[in-house]
């Protein structure tokens, strides 16, 4: 048999199973590609490779379409009919054409595009996507900054668009939402977010038109008082999003006293300026049925307003970041909201040990506390959030200094539901992290500049945190290549890992790490000793990896580059800075089809020739950062061609500092600073 | 020149301005209203005719001894006034009847001094002082003006005192300062320049202070013209060879090239408002059309308060739209001042609803298409070029459908074709008989099945009964 024969040809798989692929229900064969798929996407190509009958399976079941190249787009609908969700977030230009290709016959199944990344497309493409796929559900415009009133008006002839992204379109004025408000009635989901173009006018008559509204994101657009009253009075909205809003300020929210909304359940007001704690109150007056509350960054914290928030008594999340809490205003908390799950005090001036241990004694339920950056904070508040909170399965505290190393141990003790756990620059020492044994269902660690911890606690998390996918090392100088392979060997979850800066490190490490195939993320910037065998070695394992950051791994150079090319085809954004990578490298890397983001600065071995060359083959870049130096040195031309394919550059004038790296922290992350 | 008859107060210059009401006292009785109060500023007999004349000592002489002549009056009247307060309590409107007397007799002076002075200049030889008459009257007034006084080699003003001199917009910012005093002073200045200037005035603004002052049936004398008189061009008739005009001013200058006899001031004079008229009832006005909300037999009858919003009412309402604005070609009016109003505008109005209406402001254009459901802001043509391709094709594709071309290229919101009043918004509920009306404007409900049209696949059926507003906006972008 034909098929059979070719099966046997090509794939290993199929080579497992000696049915004929074309006689199995194709209910039967689409459980199985679902399986294949979740455990390598991949996989799904060989599968394809196999036969005609699985290539016309696989087409046939293949729902999301995420193309390299725009102009591969036509090729691709008519190979993949059943595609709902199109995906062009790795083309960076998306000329008009390309969507006008799409075939427009009546029984397109797309329901979803996201054109997010995209640039290069105007009205007419919309146009001709509204033309082809009448039926469109989900939109996203968002970053669509060139598009304008006439792109907004086709974009209205989609009359069943459930979900609309707008972000930041900024040439968009009431004029275009009011034709997608009359045209789109059914939407559901909007996001207007950095519309600056739109006033109350158009959003009066959007929440006249589209009743149906149950998100609506207007961050920083000028909505003010005029038709705020009118958005809070559609009756499906549950999530409303004001971040940054300048116009709503507390005579605004005042107005609103009268109205009710009960369907209201999510209200982000963070970055208002303009509201204080009067306007808070009488906001939650009106919207009783509230779940989550966002005022990070928005109003010092007073007792008369946390007493206020009695009133919406099914509050989960309470997010305050950047908040002045005044005094008394966290025991008013504990008093007042003892409903909440979720508890977001970070960055937050005035959080002092008495005010938040009676808190979190009153807060029992507690999930999620983040005290990032409550630097006055000690072991008193620590022992009391243990004791209390134990069912916390959160606990973000970067950067709470004065908390000792036994305090710290309190929390694998008694916190054992932990699943995200942040103690970065803390005293966290070995004895801790052997107390977070308990802790089985951690899936992410971040346990940067944490100087007192070694291997011997990395042994402990990698025999009891089998779940762990996130894990960040940044800094621990004391750690070796023992402790990465005990994680690497304890954790095949892991998806993320973060080594920069810890110099003993060696390819050893990264060896061990190649068995999780899972990683995606792989950082090791200033980790002098590993070199281009350890990178091979990841490259070859795991398949997955998308971001890698080999800044100042000296060692490494066009060999590890040449393996990467060779495997690591999900690679999209790289940082070769201080490599020892020269033209052949880079050269080899930009065969890369869906590399969308490079840093190649202070590489010595390259030159304007080769970076031009890697620069004109890598077709999907989005962004590349390069030493200014190069900006001269390469054909202008050159670089407009590569800029109108959708690549940004940005040009970087910082002094080659390779003597300092082991002593200067000043290439910190801002995170951490 | 025989100016001995000049102090004469004979009122028979005056009477000329009755003549079209002769026939019908109802008319003259309201005519008369209207123009009683235009004494006051136009008292001053000459001063209307003194920009055509030259410098004349002798009429000077005249103009001054009118001048004393009224000082003398308005001395007497406020000596009386003297006397009346020292002996008794007088009525509150008596007193305010003579302060306004005053008022205008004073202004009168000020503007006959200012004349008298004014006719030195001679840049102000052939402007008319007040306002400028309308172009059709300007050569008649010019006419008259100078065959009757002109004297030629009379400019003995040398150059450089032109320099100190002011210039005319300059004296007519002044009199229309004064009168506007005078207008605050009480004087309804309920003047015919309304007709020219602001015809918006004369029926909307009726109408508010109507609403306003909610007059009860029976407390005024309600008085009804009939269409001929309405649509009259003229009220004033020259007794003598029967030329008409549209202000009795106009007449009284015309009349002077009857003979001496009227150029005195007296008969130059605006007739003074005859002291009886005043203590009667207020007069409100019917429109002769039955079935108007204007029409005394209608059961919300609500009156019109002047002779000028009676004619711009039964123009409006009930007359057919002869003026066309030259600039869109689309939209009509029946009264000229309208027209101009619109197309000061005419072409400014940038945004724009799918229905083809235009409007000079955002909000009421949101407010449009938040009133009417299937309505879409549109954008200009130029910004949807390859969109209003496929539009105009799809209109082109319909036309034949239902409509002939004519109708859908002449069609708008508001303004009317041949059948009046049709679509006109604020008569909705009355025209279901119309053939544009209700049927169509259903279906708005389910319009935007041009939606299935602007995606190039016309679907047949649901384009038959396409609204012909998609249909004229089609047209307009495919124009542009």
């Amino acid at each position: 048999m034909a098929a059979a024969s070719a099966a046997h040809r090509h794939s290993k798989r199929c080579r497992l199973s000696p049915v004929p692929l074309d006689s199995p229900a194709d209910e039967l064969l689409f459980l199985v590609l679902d399986r294949v798929a979740a455990a390598d996407p991949r996989a799904l190509k060989s599968f394809a490779l196999a036969s005609r009958a699985c290539h016309a399976a696989e087409s046939r079941h293949r729902r999301v379409l995420r193309p390299l190249r725009a102009d591969l787009l036509p090729a691709a609908l008519v190979r993949y009919p059943s595609a709902s969700r199109l995906d062009l977030s790795l083309c960076a230009r998306v000329p008009d054409a390309a969507l006008a290709a799409v075939p427009s016959s009546g029984s397109s199944s797309l329901r979803a595009v996201d054109l997010s990344r995209s640039s290069g497309f105007g009205a007419a493409g919309i146009a001709a996507l509204a033309r082809a796929c009448p039926c469109l559900a989900d939109l996203d415009l968002s970053n669509g900054v060139h598009l304008g009133d006439a792109a907004a008006a086709e974009v209205a002839r989609m009359r069943k668009l459930q979900r609309l992204s707008l972000s930041r379109c900024k040439q968009v004025t009431d004029m275009g939402l009011g034709c997608v408000a009359v045209g789109c009635t059914d939407l559901k989901d909007l996001s207007l977010k950095w519309c600056i173009g739109i006033t109350d006018l158009g959003l009066n008559l959007l929440a006249l038109k589209c009743t149906k509204l149950t998100t609506l994101d207007l961050s920083y657009t000028m909505i003010t008082k005029e038709s705020l009253l009118s958005i809070i009075k559609l009756t499906n909205l549950q999530v409303l999003t004001l971040v940054g809003c300048i116009g709503i300020d507390d005579d605004a929210l005042s107005s609103l006293e009268k109205e009710y909304s009960k369907s209201i359940q999510v209200l982000d007001m963070s970055h208002c300026q303009n509201v204080t704690d009067v306007g808070v109150s009488s906001v939650v007056k009106s919207i009783p049925n509230l779940l989550e509350l966002n005022l990070s960054y928005c109003c010092p914290v007073t007792p008369s307003m946390v007493r206020c928030l009695q009133k919406v008594s099914k509050l989960q999340t309470l997010k305050l970041e950047g908040c002045k809490f005044m005094a008394d205003g966290l025991k008013a908390i504990g008093s007042s909201c003892v409903s909440i799950r979720e508890l977001s005090l970070s960055k937050s001036a005035g959080v002092t040990d008495t005010e938040l241990s009676f808190a979190v004694s009153k807060l029992k339920n507690l999930l999620k506390l983040d005290i990032t950056c409550c630097r006055n904070i000690t072991d008193v508040s620590v022992v009391s959030i243990t004791r209390s909170c134990t069912s916390l399965i959160s606990l973000r505290m970067e950067s709470c200094s004065h908390v000792s190393s036994g305090a710290l141990q309190l929390i694998g003790k008694h916190c054992s539901q932990l699943e995200e756990l942040d103690l970065t620059d803390s005293d966290l020492d070995d004895e801790g992290l052997k107390a977070l044994t308990g802790c089985t269902n951690l899936s992410s660690l971040k346990i940067g500049i944490c100087l007192r911890i070694s291997d011997e606690g990395l042994t402990h998390i990698g025999k009891s945190c089998p779940k762990l996918r996130d894990i960040d090392l940044y800094r621990c100088g004391g750690i070796s290549d023992d402790g990465v392979i005990q994680i690497a060997q304890g954790c095949p979850m892991l998806e993320s890992i973060n080594l920069s800066y810890c110099t003993e490190l060696t390819d050893r490490s990264l060896m061990s790490l190649s068995k999780c195939t899972k990683l995606n993320t792989l950082e090791i910037r200033g980790c002098p000793r590993i070199s281009s065998a350890g990178l091979s070695e990841i490259a070859m394992g795991c398949r997955l990896l998308s971001k890698l950051d080999i800044k100042k791994c000296f060692e490494i150079n066009d060999v590890g580059m040449l393996y990467l090319s060779q495997f690591s085809h999900a690679l999209r954004q790289i940082n070769l800075s201080y490599c020892s990578v020269t033209d052949i490298g880079l050269l080899s890397l930009s065969s890369i089809c869906g590399l969308q983001n490079m840093t190649i600065v202070h590489l010595a071995g390259i030159t304007p020739n080769g970076l031009i060359a890697a620069l004109m083959v890598c077709g999907g870049l989005t962004k590349v950062k390069l030493h200014e130096a190069f900006k001269s040195m390469m054909p202008l031309h050159m670089l407009k061609n590569v800029e109108a394919r959708g690549c940004m550059f940005q040009w970087i004038n910082k002094p080659f500092k390779v003597l300092y790296i082991f002593f200067q922290p000043a290439c910190l992350p801002l995170r951490y600073v | 020149m025989d100016r001995s008859q000049n102090h004469i107060h004979g009122q028979s210059a005056a009477n000329f301005c009755y003549q079209f009401g002769s026939d019908n006292p109802l008319l003259g009785m309201g005519i008369q209203q209207q123009f009683a109060p235009f004494t006051s500023p136009f008292g001053a007999s000459s001063s209307t005719n003194i920009p055509h004349m030259d410098w004349n000592p002798a009429t000077m002489l005249d103009n001054l001894t009118f001048i004393e002549d009224k000082i003398r009056q308005v001395k007497d009247v406020i000596r009386t006034m003297v006397d009346n307060g020292g002996q008794l309590p007088c009525r509150q409107g008596d007193l305010t009847q003579q302060q306004q007397v005053v008022n205008a007799d004073l202004t009168c002076l000020i503007v006959q001094l200012i004349s008298t002075a004014g006719s030195l200049l001679p840049s102000l030889k052939n402007s008319s002082f007040l306002s400028q008459p309308p172009a059709g009257h300007m050569d008649t007034v010019n006419h008259v003006g100078s065959s009757s006084s002109f004297i030629p080699n009379a400019t003995t003003i040398s150059e450089e005192n032109k320099e100190d001199m002011c210039s005319p917009e300059d004296y007519e910012e002044l009199f229309k300062g004064f009168t506007d005093g005078a207008m605050e002073g009480g004087i309804e200045i309920d003047n015919v320049f309304v007709e020219e200037q602001d015809a918006k005035d004369g029926d909307e603004g009726g109408d508010a202070s109507m609403d306003g002052e909610n007059l009860p049936p029976g407390s005024y004398e309600l008085l009804q013209l009939e269409k001929d008189e309405i649509l009259a061009p003229h009220t004033h008739f020259c007794s003598i060879c029967g030329k008409g005009f549209k202000r009795d001013a106009n007449l009284r200058m015309h009349m002077r090239g009857h003979g001496d006899e009227y150029k005195s001031p007296a008969a130059l004079a605006k007739p003074p408002r005859d002291a009886s008229v005043e203590h009667e009832l207020v007069k409100r006005y019917s429109c002769p059309f039955v079935g108007c909300k204007r029409n005394k037999l209608h059961k919300n009858f609500q009156p019109l308060k002047t002779i000028l919003c009676v004619k711009n009412h039964y123009k409006r309402s009930h007359c057919e739209k002869s003026y066309t604005c030259s600039r869109c070609h689309t939209k009509k009016f029946s009264v000229m001042a309208d027209l101009k109003t619109h197309e000061k505008h005419c072409g400014r109005d940038k945004w724009l609803c799918s229905c083809g209406t235009s409007f000079s402001r955002k909000d009421k254009l949101f407010a449009h298409v938040a009133l009417f459901q299937g309505h879409t802001p549109a954008l200009p043509a130029d910004e949807t070029k390859n969109s209003s391709d496929q539009i105009s094709r799809v209109g082109s594709h319909q036309e034949p459908a239902k409509f002939p071309s004519s109708m859908g290229s002449s069609f708008m919101w508001g303004t009317s074709s041949s059948d009046d009043r049709g679509l006109d918004v604020k008569g909705l509920a009355g025209c279901s008989e119309d053939i544009l009306s209700t049927g169509n404007f259903g279906s708005f409900n389910f319009s935007f099945g041009p939606a299935d049209g602007f995606t190039g696949e016309p679907s047949g059926s649901s384009f038959s009964v396409l609204p012909p507003e998609h249909f004229q906006s089609a047209q307009k972008k495919g124009k542009n």
